[in-house]
């Protein structure tokens, strides 16, 4: 029962569990929101780089600079604009604070409740003083380049019918463009809302089929960058091994903590999280569904063995029901 | 005690997406459905010795599994690429488990309508005759076994998605769907055979539709105010209060007035009209559950808030500082 335990939900080695007997080292991203500039270089390289058709109509979405909206069949990343006001800058601020009081584990064990650190004195210290003094800013505009998650447990993977979705050396989830037969469960599956099934006429490369990042299969087998981190101008977007993107990520919130930014938090990576992990870890400064990001996923396969379990009762019933119709009582 | 949350969005845009289905889906599921129900009644009837209702249902089981496939295969991305199905068998994905339950039902469905047909083309003594003599008790078992996960997968099926209110509904909506199936099947039967032999489905009228029911109203306030909200709204909330008129009216018309042909006829389609009002309402309201993002932020926010207030901070995604 463990494996299969572990097949769906919790920490686990999903490149292993995949069967993979020579695995490389789990790839991942580790997205700094805090030094994007907003220049969308990664959302160009990501289409040049993968030759992804144009997305939509060419429209003003009235959302700040983002005119792409989301992630989807022919987006792999979307940088999001935020506009706040000091208020908000204020609510995120304590938001972050509060995680720190919280006890909120950084990745990795639990820690125990405490909130008395220091650094965290400290960093209160100098927010409030910026409060006071005035020098909190009266707005900030959030940037932050989106990507799929590449989970631990994936459910678009789990729940793909043909196998077109599978797990790669790199611990990533890739689609075959040429086994996906359009069904878009996986499309309905995914807690990030990341994978979409592509639309358009006859002319539109993989139409019909499901399409997201594949973290650059074609370059990481090869040494290269994936092409939007290799595009970023500033380093907010950085690919390596999941462990050493974790750890930056890590010490990047500590730092920015050190200077009272208590806003910081790392979204991702966690790998007791409802998602066992994702290979996409973020820093952001605010709440994740500010960015548009769910705030709790849970992978739906978490559940699946009690679904199952509920649908056989249910057909059951059904026999049953159809058995007392036609037990006893005239013809 | 959990602080009320408060809702964000990122310019109120749809955090999971919905899945890219049209109405070729609860059109499949409501078929699948009809189709395991009159599998159920033909193998009864068997059993009993109805001719007609066993031949009806039969005929009725091939007939909406076989356009309950085809609609599956019309709401693929790449329909060509359909065969991709039965690549794989894969037990976390429930649809590559139906698409093997529906294959079963289907060839033991076809199975049974080709021994019932063969009835009147082939002598029973022939070679062809005993062959028939085999195959028909085997068909009668495969589409009694194959029918009650046929219409009950296709709850997994929604259910297994990140869409709010299908997920939430995991519990009690294989109950809904297989009560409904019955209903359905029964209504079909009580249209195309006469009263003499609509005895047992007429009971299963009842039966399903009262399952139907009592489950449907089981779901709805276990769920949740806010993930329960878009069964009551718009065009979904519409649907599923003209099911529940429908399917009681149905079987309540099945029960007191099944004798009479007509009026079996007439019940009959409503418990048909209530069992499609229901797939499609379950359908809908799930559609509208993932574009709406407060319909997956909200609970989740409170969940997550609900454990931090009990001092559980370990699980989740958003981590702070070392």
């Amino acid at each position: 029962m463990g494996f299969w335990h572990n097949q769906l939900t919790g920490p686990t080695d999903p490149a292993r569990d995949a069967g993979w007997e020579d695995e490389q080292p789990r790839k991942g991203f580790f997205t700094d929101t805090s030094i994007c500039i907003g220049c969308k270089a990664c959302e160009v390289a990501c289409k040049e780089w993968n030759a992804l058709p144009q997305d939509g109509d060419l429209d003003l979405l009235g959302s700040s600079y983002d005119n792409t909206g989301s992630l989807g069949a022919s987006t792999w990343r979307h940088v999001a604009f935020i506009e706040q006001s000091g208020d908000r800058i204020e609510e995120a601020r304590e938001s972050g604070r509060k995680l720190v009081d919280l006890g909120m584990p950084a990745i990795g064990a639990p820690v125990t409740p405490s909130g008395n650190g220091t650094d965290t004195a400290f960093a209160t210290a100098q927010a409030t003083a910026a409060r006071e003094l005035g020098t909190l800013p009266d707005f900030r505009w959030l940037m932050s380049s989106d990507v799929c998650k590449h989970c631990t447990h994936a459910a678009c993977l789990d729940v793909c019918p043909t196998g077109a979705l599978f797990r790669t050396e790199f611990g990533t989830v890739v689609v075959q463009d040429d086994v996906c037969n359009g069904c878009g469960y996986c499309v309905a599956a995914c807690p990030f809302g990341v994978i979409e099934r592509r639309d358009g006429d006859d002319t539109v490369k993989n139409v019909g089929v499901a399409q997201k990042c594949t973290l650059c299969y074609d370059r990481i087998g090869h040494d290269q960058t994936p092409a939007c981190a290799q595009a970023c101008p500033t380093t907010s977007i950085k690919f390596g091994d999941l462990d050493e993107m974790q750890a930056q990520a890590q010490e990047r919130v500590a730092a920015l903590h050190d200077n009272g930014f208590t806003e910081a938090r790392v979204y991702g990576g966690n790998e007791h999280d409802g998602v066992g992990g994702t290979g996409s870890v973020f820093l952001l400064l605010d709440e994740p569904e500010v960015y548009g990001l769910p705030p709790d996923p849970v992978v739906t396969t978490a559940d699946l063995p009690d679904m199952y379990r509920k649908a056989g009762m249910a057909a059951v019933a059904m026999l049953v029901m159809a058995a007392g119709a036609f037990v006893g009582g005239r013809k | 005690m959990v602080p009320d949350v408060k809702f964000d969005s990122y310019y109120g845009r749809q955090v999971v997406k919905p899945a890219p289905w049209e109405a070729d889906i609860p059109a499949y599921i409501f078929l699948g459905g009809l189709a395991a129900g009159s599998g159920l009644l033909g193998a009864g009837a068997v059993a009993r010795d109805l001719p007609t209702l066993r031949r009806n249902s039969r005929y009725a089981a091939i007939a909406a599994v076989a356009a309950g496939g085809l609609a599956l295969v019309r709401d693929l991305g790449k329909p060509r690429r359909a065969l991709n199905m039965m690549r794989t068998v894969k037990l976390t994905s429930p649809m590559s488990v139906g698409s093997w339950i529906l294959s079963a039902f289907g060839a033991f469905a076809g199975l049974a309508v080709a021994t019932e047909a063969g009835r009147h083309l082939v002598d029973d003594d022939s070679t062809l005759g005993r062959a028939r003599r085999v195959a028909d008790p085997v068909a009668t078992v495969g589409s009694a076994l194959f029918a009650p996960p046929l219409a009950a997968y296709t709850a997994v099926l929604l259910a297994d998605t990140a869409t709010p209110t299908w997920h939430e509904s995991y519990r009690e909506l294989p109950f809904v769907f297989v009560g409904s199936a019955n209903a359905a099947a029964a209504g079909l039967a009580l249209l195309t055979t006469p009263s003499s032999q609509t005895g047992p489905a007429r009971k299963l009228a009842v039966i399903g539709a009262a399952v139907e029911m009592a489950a449907l109203e089981r779901m709805e306030r276990a769920m949740g105010d806010v993930v329960a909200e878009p069964l009551h709204q718009g065009r979904p909330g519409s649907l599923l209060r003209a099911s529940k008129i429908l399917t009681l009216g149905g079987a309540l018309g099945a029960a007191a007035l099944g004798g009479n042909r007509s009026a079996a006829a007439v019940s009959g389609l409503a418990l048909m009209a209530g069992s499609v009002c229901t797939r499609f309402g379950v359908f809908e309201a799930g559609i509208h559950s993932a574009k709406d993002p407060r319909y997956t932020v909200t609970p989740q926010r409170e969940r997550l808030e609900r454990r931090r207030s009990e001092g559980v901070t370990h699980d989740s995604i958003t981590t702070g500082r070392q």
